[in-house]
């Protein structure tokens, strides 16, 4: 059973990823991240002296401020804030220095499919550019599952729209992914098999769920080399002009 | 320090309350060691659960839930309207949860609008209500339901308590009898057939419900899986999965927003298996509260 996609992609590939670092001067990290037209701008301010009213000062904070392309801001808004504030606190070291605040602000640019997940690797890549200590990042990917039950990644809009229901996931990208095969790992399951994050809309069975997790880890693996190439490049790049 | 004495002197209890303050994780693990927790529940088993319907005598439906301590009152307001272009034989739900001032006074929580879009997402998507229902005269009038939750005592698993009392109110709702006036528009009929123009929608008083979602939010730490936390637990460990399955098992959600722990495969199945056992609780709860209701 094969899913036929309008842009002629089969069910796993993902769209052409592009993503730039240090794109906004005046921010201490910056990164735009885009999959196919879907593109987001992250910026990284911090860490500024200071936490929050109810934060716990023991640890730094986090503030996300989303930016949507249109429109005011609304409880869609809010919630990704909120989902993007845990996620990236679970990544980040937050007891290196405590009594700050890192606020991360994402401007959406365009929306076409799978935005939360762009979003996530955006703040990702802006955080490594603005240095803030991280105990690994983040990968982020869509999935659909269509009424035949097959699992497609990296949905346009009008896929999501179309497709029974879709996840949003968002896996770690550890340092054993590039250890050879052979290697034991630590514990019963290697690091990059736990989920950080989950966010599902519409109905599917718990086995097309577990179905979602397999594909993502594949296609997780996929996007961690691309970030990998990513930032030693730019890194060997700005070596070379200083 | 262990556990307290039987005999609850006064010294070793102001050092308990101490101890929980000062280290909270702590005190808690201690009492995950001998799987339990602070309130005596086993790590499994939610909070007591009672729902009461037809609270607000005002409304078309209501419904007020209590897991545990946490309070939600949810009541629904049928208005008729005129449906969109796009859609013209289908209805209109509209869905808001508040944290009034009653919950945390000052400035609004930051939870309320998640906890909303949440609800929202979970009920428009869970296929419980068919909107082609809810049409009176296909192009020219249909129902819209205001549907509002109130929070009334926030003591964690805001989301389940308000989906329990947002599905309680759906089975407990009451669709006002209406006709067509002489300007061909959609009125309230009056009392009693005293006038006699014909009712719409005589026969059609209640919406039926397709698979109702349920849920059941659970707190991932280390090897330990919480079922139902309190918010004293959910601010300590701030690792939760929320996980919705519907009447037929189909997962309508599976929400863990972020957090320190990574869940891996066998958690999520483990939270997915504790779920399944509490959509049966929640089935029966509600089936008793509304046969209660019938019975009077």
């Amino acid at each position: 059973m094969e899913v036929d996609r309008e842009d002629g992609r089969s069910q796993n590939q993902l769209r052409p990823l592009a993503c730039s670092r240090n794109n906004l001067h005046r921010a201490h990290g910056s990164a735009s991240w885009s999959q196919g037209d879907t593109k987001v701008l992250a910026a990284v301010y911090g860490p500024k002296a200071g936490t929050k009213k109810n934060e716990n000062p023991e640890k730094a904070c986090i503030e996300v401020i989303w930016k949507p392309k249109t429109g005011q801001i609304g409880k869609l808004e809010k919630e990704y804030e909120m989902i993007l504030k845990r996620t990236l606190q679970s990544i980040c070291i937050l007891t290196v220095n405590p009594n700050t605040t890192t606020s991360v602000i994402i401007q959406v640019a365009n929306d076409d499919g799978a935005l939360l997940p762009s979003a996530i690797n955006a703040a990702c890549m802006a955080l490594v550019d603005a240095g803030i200590p991280t105990r690994h990042l983040a990968v982020s990917i869509c999935c659909c599952v269509a009424r035949s039950g097959l699992v497609v990644l990296d949905p346009t809009k009008l896929e999501e729209q179309k497709m029974k229901a879709f996840a949003y996931l968002v896996f770690p990208n550890s340092v054993h992914s590039v250890l050879p095969e052979g290697s034991p790992s630590g514990q019963g399951e290697p690091i990059q098999n736990g989920i950080i994050t989950s966010v599902t809309h519409g109905i599917m069975s718990v086995d097309d769920y577990f179905y979602c997790l397999e594909r993502g880890r594949a296609a997780s693996t996929k996007l961690s080399d691309f970030l990998r190439k990513n930032l030693q490049q730019q890194s060997t790049d700005s070596s070379k002009a200083g | 320090m262990g556990l307290p004495n039987a005999s609850g002197d006064l010294s070793t209890e102001v050092e308990l309350d101490a101890f929980r303050r000062l280290f909270p994780l702590r005190f808690f693990e201690k009492h995950l060691l001998e799987s339990i927790r602070p309130d005596a529940r086993p790590l499994g088993r939610a909070r007591d659960t009672t729902l009461s319907l037809g609270a607000v005598a005002s409304a078309n439906g209501s419904a007020n839930a209590k897991i545990g301590s946490t309070t939600m009152l949810a009541a629904i307001k049928m208005e008729v309207m005129t449906p969109s272009l796009e859609t013209p034989d289908e209805g209109c739900i509209a869905i808001d949860f508040h944290m009034p001032p009653i919950v945390r006074p000052g400035r609004p929580a930051e939870a309320a609008p998640v906890v909303a879009k949440q609800l929202s997402d979970t009920i428009l998507s869970s296929g419980m209500i068919n909107l082609k229902e809810l049409s009176l005269v296909s192009g020219k009038a249909a129902w819209m339901a205001y549907l509002d939750i109130y929070c009334l005592y926030a003591d964690g698993a805001l989301f389940d308590a308000a989906l329990l009392a947002a599905v309680a109110a759906f089975s407990y709702l009451e669709i006002p009898v209406v006709s067509l006036n002489d300007d061909g528009k959609i009125v309230l009929s009056e009392e009693q057939g005293l006038s006699d123009r014909e009712p719409v929608n005589k026969e059609k008083r209640k919406v039926n419900l397709g698979s109702i979602p349920f849920s059941l939010t659970c707190i991932l730490h280390k090897n330990y899986i919480l079922a139902d936390p309190t918010a004293e637990e959910e601010s300590i460990m701030e690792t939760s999965v929320t996980v919705v399955l519907d009447s037929s098992s189909q997962l309508v959600s599976l929400y863990k927003p972020g957090g320190p722990v990574l869940a891996y495969t066998s958690a999520i199945q483990d939270c997915i298996a504790l779920t399944r056992q509490r959509v049966m609780e929640l089935q029966m709860i509600l089936e008793e509260a509304i046969s209660g209701m019938e019975v009077d």
